[in-house]
């Protein structure tokens, strides 16, 4: 077993050897790497340095403490943003030279290739941003600046590791499903855009002196980078990467996958029902229930939040009710369809801007809105409660008529967006990340079509012309 | 050693390769011709799994294709279209590389390179940097790199293309080592001289299809007839006629030169030139030469006018 590891791992590091060897041969990539790691942390002292002076001057040492850190931070980050330049043109660069095809004539498999160009375009930079971040310490110490205590000196480390990490499983992504350097130069924004909002962030944070919500960071990073060198491997094509020759955006081509997925081989609505829906309805059973437990779990939240942001109910405002309802629904009179599309458009934004946030984020960031509502949902009841107010007929008049419809359909919209993410990251060797992506899409617009919008559409006929009233009934008849 | 059925890729479904039956055995090398962009690179890429067929199968050693992809890409050494080397290693460190993923020990890998670079004539070039190599030079490591593994299949894409004729001999003198040694070789190459010296068996392949595939010699029987001898004397025939063994039909009689053509040569011609030796003196007996150029062209021309004859 052990002997059959290592003979696994071997040809990683072979690969690996080779990747390195070849970046220290060139000065394109020893020079930015030397001056980051010995030239930048020098400057950074010197700041460091003059800052504190300065700012003591006032008494405002906090910024001095502070600025320490954060500058640790910085050094630590800069050289690791070479890496993304390696990793991207790891493959597609050897594609462009022709060298990837004897490297795929080689018995490698995919995983060790991936690994062994993964783990070389980390670990120079990475070597450079741990020297960086000595050279800055040792210059912390021979200026008699005080050193951030150790656990913030991990936490950075930590923290530039995994950002290094997601920034390269990123790239390797991108340059193995790209066709030219160019394109994975030009794809890469999508990596660069969010790690410069992140390092935004994180200085933030660091000013604000609350490092605990760092390492929340960290373990965010750290699933992403997981869910990025799984998606890279599960879509790993030796064919693609030889294949493919021209980046030309192929609308028909994608509309094409997309029919297919969306109508398979139906022929009729009871077939498409019955058949392509239904199955894929079947799949999103473990991701709906995940979304089930995710909405509790924003309930049990927004619970919590009374404790902060408690405020007591006024009691004229429930006499205002009575004629705000009536107001409602005499503007908003049975038959009238312009409120129930207005309730309508409102939910499915919502349900699309699930999906924009899923997309990006393997489907996990999609679950914020459903959580958030029904975050709002269970604060509201608390707060009823905590006024005395009887909370089960809030909850009748209120929230259940359409709720009992609304809420099921915009969990089943979450599940199929945590759904998307589950297909990404699944393995198939037979598809591009395009082509899965553009699948995934596909199944997310069966279940809004199929369920999703129908139910939705039902429930804001119900919000517009039978809520209010049955609310006025119960309260006020 | 190499056996395919009804192999066939298509792309976004374009047909590159469509139900091509192939088998070659060991000591055995299999010329594949065709024009550009015929399936030639398609197919051979599929012999060493890192293309998946799209239908049918293939087994490379006994191994299967698609199943057994990394056991296939350990037996088999590849010489590729594109070279692509590492400008800044020399060939040393690129060979003991490759060496090193085909699972070669190092000491092992250092044996094996010495020789293999002295017999292609870059043993005083092995430290130097490969952006340095010129095209040729590239080719022939290249092909050293197809041999590091010693594998017991060789698929060679044009492999001495960009070579001068020295070079290109080298290569080819390699080549009939290689199959003299129990080499399985399956070879492209658009060379027609260059294949009617190395191949024993042709196949043709055009738009994805297999349009001939057979031994040399039956390819060339069946599309340019039987061999055709000439019979030069040093005296004038006088209208003679020879009596003619089963399987000879003369085609041309001159003054001193008699034309024929025999269905089996091996069988009748001996006992024939005896005959003819034996009434006027014999000047000479050879066989006209015929080109597999013009049986390449012959079946191309024939697939094209809608004879098919796999």
């Amino acid at each position: 077993m052990e002997e059959s590891l290592s003979r696994s791992i071997n040809p990683v590091f072979v690969i690996t050897k080779r990747e390195v060897r070849d970046q220290f041969r060139d000065w394109r990539i020893i020079f930015p790497i030397l001056g980051l790691t010995i030239f930048f942390p020098f400057l950074m002292n010197f700041t460091a340095t003059k800052i504190l002076n300065f700012v003591e001057q006032y008494g405002a040492t906090i910024v001095g403490e502070r600025l320490v850190p954060f500058l640790m931070m910085i050094v630590g980050f800069f050289p690791i943003s070479v890496s993304l330049v390696i990793a991207l043109e790891s493959f597609v660069g050897e594609k462009e030279r022709g060298s990837i095809e004897p490297l795929l004539n080689t018995p490698l498999k995919d995983w060790e290739l991936y690994v062994g160009k993964l783990l070389s375009s980390i670990a120079p930079p990475l070597v450079g941003s741990f020297l960086g971040i000595s050279v800055y310490m040792i210059g912390l110490v021979i200026n008699n600046v005080p050193l951030p205590e150790f656990h913030l000196i991990f936490l950075i480390v930590i923290l530039t590791i995994v950002q290094a990490v997601v920034m390269v499983s990123g790239a390797i992504v991108v340059s193995s499903q790209a066709t030219s350097v160019r394109a994975a130069n030009l794809l890469a924004s999508f990596i660069i855009i969010p790690m410069a909002l992140l390092i935004q962030g994180e200085s933030i944070v660091m000013f604000w002196g609350n490092y605990s919500t760092l390492w929340w960071a960290v373990f965010g990073l750290f699933v992403l980078s997981i869910l990025l060198v799984r998606v890279g491997l599960a879509h790993f094509q030796r064919e693609e990467l030889l294949g493919r020759e021209i980046d030309v955006l192929n609308f028909k081509w994608g509309w094409r996958v997309f029919r297919s997925s969306f109508i398979g081989q139906a022929t009729s609505l009871k077939e498409w029902y019955t058949g392509i829906f239904k199955g894929s309805l079947k799949r999103i059973k473990f991701s709906l229930l995940i979304a089930v437990v995710l909405g509790i779990v924003g309930i049990w939240i927004g619970t919590l939040q009374t404790s902060k942001f408690e405020f007591p109910l006024d009691a004229s405002g429930l006499d205002q009710m009575d004629h705000q309802l009536n107001m409602l629904i005499d503007l908003w009179p049975v038959g009238k369809i312009g409120p129930v599309m207005l309730i309508f458009w409102q939910n499915l934004r919502v349900m699309i801007l699930s999906l924009l946030l899923g997309s990006f984020s393997f489907g996990i960031l999609g679950v914020l809105p459903v959580m958030t509502s029904l975050g709002v949902v269970g604060y509201l009841m608390t707060l009823l409660q905590l006024n005395g107010l009887n909370v089960g007929v809030y909850l009748i008049g209120f929230i259940l008529p359409h709720g009992i419809i609304e809420i099921p359909a915009a969990l089943l919209a979450t599940a199929a967006v945590i759904q998307s993410g589950v297909i990404l990251s699944t393995p198939d060797p037979e598809k591009t990340v395009g082509e899965v992506w553009i699948m995934a899409l596909a199944d997310w617009a069966k279940i809004m079509v199929g369920l999703v919008i129908p139910l939705l559409l039902v429930s804001a006929i119900i919000e517009a012309w039978v809520t209010p009233r049955l609310a006025l009934w119960l309260f006020f008849s | 050693m190499i056996e395919t059925e009804d192999l066939t890729k298509s792309f976004d479904g374009f047909l590159a390769v469509d139900r091509i039956n192939l088998s070659v055995s060991p000591g055995e090398v299999l010329v594949l011709l065709g024009p550009n962009g015929a399936g030639k690179t398609t197919s051979v890429r599929m012999l060493n799994s890192i293309l998946r067929p799209t239908s049918g199968h293939a087994r490379v050693a006994g191994f299967d294709v698609v199943k057994d992809a990394a056991k296939v890409r350990a037996i088999v050494g590849v010489l590729t279209e594109q070279h692509g080397f590492y400008g800044r290693m020399n060939a040393e460190e690129y060979l003991l590389f490759f060496g090193e993923l085909y699972g070669v020990p190092k000491i092992e890998c250092l044996k094996r390179i010495k020789p293999l670079l002295l017999n292609f004539g870059l043993d005083e070039h092995r430290k130097k940097r490969l952006g340095e190599y010129s095209k040729g030079m590239k080719q022939k490591l290249a092909l050293i790199r197809a041999l590091i593994n010693y594998p017991p299949v060789l698929l060679l894409d044009e492999p001495t293309s960009a070579m001068d004729p020295e070079s290109a001999r080298t290569v080819r003198n390699a080549i009939l080592s290689l199959r003299s040694d129990d080499r399985t070789i399956i070879l492209c190459t658009h060379n027609l001289n260059e294949a009617e010296e190395l191949a024993d068996k042709i196949a043709i392949i055009r738009e994805g299809k297999i349009i001939l595939s057979d031994y040399l010699v039956e390819v060339k029987k069946s599309l340019l007839g039987n061999p055709i001898f000439e019979a030069s004397f040093n005296e004038d025939l006088n209208g003679w006629t020879p009596d003619l063994p089963d399987g000879v039909l003369i085609t041309k009689t001159e003054s001193r030169k008699i034309v024929f053509e025999v269905l089996n040569p091996s069988q009748s011609n001996p006992a024939f030139i005896r005959n003819l030796s034996n009434k006027h003196p014999l000047l000479s007996f050879q066989e006209r030469p015929r080109k597999l150029e013009d049986a390449y062209m012959e079946a191309l021309e024939l697939e094209v006018n809608g004879g098919i004859f796999v």
